[in-house]
């Protein structure tokens, strides 16, 4: 169980960062709960989802029914067991674990576009299954909720039940407010220690050998297959533990999270921060949630007072042009600087910082690369 | 023809036929290489020695026959099960990985080599096993490769690249090691190095299928010769009679298949 320096500081300053969210946050007018709530579990969902695209190379566009999967089987713990947050999640990571299992297996039988095509099919069927076929489980359109007749058979079993609406608990403790953000950031912090840890290993190793050529690991004497279905796994788990925090933190499970477009969120959020990184990931999924927030509480007249200082005719043309690119309309933004990035920086952010941060070395060291490119390299 | 006694025979080739479609690429291919022994196969363009090494190694199915490796039938094993019965394989452009570094391509196949095809190897650190690393150093040493070791083996260049592809081959000290051209695009300096590599390593008993263009090569290094023309074996024997016989001659310059 060793760590080295470099993954110390690296989990130690993520650590720092996260925990103070509330407080670095603030400037950018972030640091309420319910938001920053959102970036934890994002978070979680975007670290789970790089094991499996990242590390292994395997674009799943379905991982939007496991993160589904995951608040429907948190919300049934609640109702059946316990509204004690603990044994719903745990159900939750079990339960997606299983149903990514079962997607993966078949899955995992083809590569490339075809497995994305795959997981994208059983999402949709997951959706349609979740909106119609499996209302009595799922309750359809409207979203699963909790009642006052729920079971809670292990609630029941040894506290009487208190009067009111049940809510979400940790051991008698309430996770609203920034109770609730502090859990959702220690499990993100564990996300995160889990996937370093699995970048780390040999298993890590084998992963990025499969993505980097999967014909030389079946030649090297590696059966890829299990390989791959146990990433899918771990994936489809963390996409699990994120949906059922989503329902610890707001109690309805609807369907609408297990659609394409939320599968398709996690990508972006991916490829946004850095593909493959262990910190990208968790960048794309902040800033994708933080400007979803700013640019979707955008109207009208916000707009209007923000040009208020052209003349009339060209506020109307810059309000109705900007429009678009806000509120219901912020995902014609998002694309814009999706496409951007793609183009212009495929690595996303970090592959951004990395060559802000060389170019810093470059102008610091100067004289010493000069001594490097002049001596013979060694292997010739 | 001399026969091998049947007791030293590693590598069976028993009666493999190979078609595609109407073209029939293997015909009546029997071939017995003996342990320790290093066995060229050569040919024109084309004669079919890709595919042979293909059905050896599991990569194609052959149309009929059988490929036996030390009394276990190859035929219709996964590749990743040939390579733990103790087969590697050179190929002839480098299958390495080259998003890792020189040093994760080498100890990679290590790991398969302990830890078997399939293994959750995910509490332990990389940096942990010391074991694996050391001795994918010494191998690095072994081919020169040894100070490039954090570099992206994709940006080696291609002699660099076969010498990595070797040195991963090597690591696991397979029994049996097939080479597909294993100095072609290599400078006469580097396929010298590479000669000299392939020497010491037949000092430690292992049996080597080589296919190479090169006569320099199959001359240094053969200890038996199989010649392959238009799919069929035309002449086998020790490097010596090999290059006198006339039909060899006339598939190499009279173009008859």
């Amino acid at each position: 169980m060793s760590m080295s320096r470099k993954d110390l500081i690296l989990f130690f300053g993520f650590s720092a960062v996260v925990l103070l969210l509330p407080i670095l946050a603030a400037p950018f007018g972030a640091a309420y709960p319910d938001l920053l709530q959102r970036f934890m579990i994002f978070g979680i969902f975007a670290i789970g989802f790089n094991i499996l695209f990242g590390l292994t190379g395997y674009l799943s566009f379905g991982h939007a029914a496991f993160f589904g999967v995951g608040s429907y089987a948190a919300m049934w713990s609640f109702k059946l067991l316990s509204t004690n947050a603990l044994p719903a999640i745990i159900f939750a990571v079990i339960v997606a674990g299983l149903f990514a299992l079962a997607i993966g297996f078949v899955s995992l039988r083809r590569s490339g576009i075809y497995f994305s095509i795959l997981t994208l099919a059983f999402a949709q069927m997951s959706y349609n299954l979740a909106y119609s076929v499996l209302t009595p489980i799922t309750n359809g359109e409207t979203g699963l909720r909790m009642a006052l007749s729920d079971p809670r058979v292990l609630d029941r079993l040894f506290f009487s039940t208190p009067p009111g609406t049940p809510v979400p608990s940790l051991f008698g403790m309430s996770l609203s407010g920034w109770n609730g953000f502090f859990f959702s950031a220690a499990l993100l912090l564990a996300t995160f220690f889990l996937a370093m840890r699995i970048t780390n290993s040999p298993f890590g190793m084998m992963l990025k050998g499969i993505k980097s050529n999967q014909n030389r690991m079946n030649y090297t004497g590696f059966n890829t297959r299990p390989y791959t279905l146990t990433a899918f796994v771990i994936s489809g788990m963390l996409a699990g533990l994120a949906g059922s925090l989503l329902v610890v933190t707001d109690p309805l499970a609807g369907a609408e999270r297990m659609r394409w477009t939320a599968s398709g969120e996690v990508v972006l959020m991916t490829i946004l921060g850095g593909v493959g990184t262990l910190v990208g990931p968790v960048l794309g999924a902040w800033i994708i949630k933080y400007f979803e927030n700013i640019f979707s509480s955008f109207n009208a007249n916000v707009l209007n007072n923000f040009y208020s200082f052209l003349p009339d005719g060209a506020r109307e043309v810059a309000v109705t042009v900007s429009s678009k690119f806000v509120g219901e309309g912020w995902h014609l933004s998002l694309g814009l600087v999706f496409v951007l990035i793609v183009v212009f920086l495929p690595g996303g952010i970090m592959e951004g910082a990395r060559r802000i941060g060389a170019r810093f070395r470059r102008s610091n060291a100067r004289p010493e690369a000069r001594r490097e490119q002049l001596s013979p390299t060694a292997a010739e | 023809m001399f026969m091998p006694s049947k007791d030293n025979v590693v590598l069976h080739v028993a009666d493999v036929h190979k078609r595609f479609g109407g073209l029939h690429a293997l015909a009546d291919i029997d071939l017995q290489v003996e342990e320790g022994k290093t066995h060229a196969i050569i040919g024109p363009n084309g004669a079919g020695k890709s595919t042979l090494l293909n059905v050896i190694i599991g990569r194609l199915p052959p149309t009929s026959g059988a490929v036996v490796f030390d009394g276990t039938v190859l035929t219709g094993k996964m590749p990743h099960e040939i390579n733990q019965l103790g087969v590697a394989r050179v190929f002839q452009t480098p299958e390495i990985f080259a998003d890792l570094s020189v040093l994760q391509n080498v100890m990679t196949p290590a790991f398969a080599k302990r830890d078997g095809a399939f293994r959750i190897n995910m509490f332990r650190q990389v940096a942990d096993e010391t074991a694996i690393r050391e001795e994918a150093e010494h191998m690095l040493d072994d081919v020169g490769l040894i100070d490039r070791r954090e570099v992206h083996a994709g940006s080696l260049s291609r002699g660099d690249k076969r010498r990595l592809e070797l040195a991963m081959c090597l690591i696991q000290k397979p029994r049996l090691l097939l080479l597909d051209e294993p100095t072609a695009g290599m400078s006469r300096h580097d396929t010298n190095t590479t000669i000299e590599l392939l020497k010491k390593i037949k000092s430690r008993g292992m049996t080597k299928v080589i296919i190479e263009h090169d006569m320099h090569v199959v001359f240094s290094l053969a200890d038996r010769i199989s010649v392959l023309a238009g799919g069929r074996i035309i002449a086998e024997g020790l490097p010596d009679e090999v290059r006198g016989d006339p039909r060899v001659q006339e598939a190499y310059l009279g173009g008859a298949h």
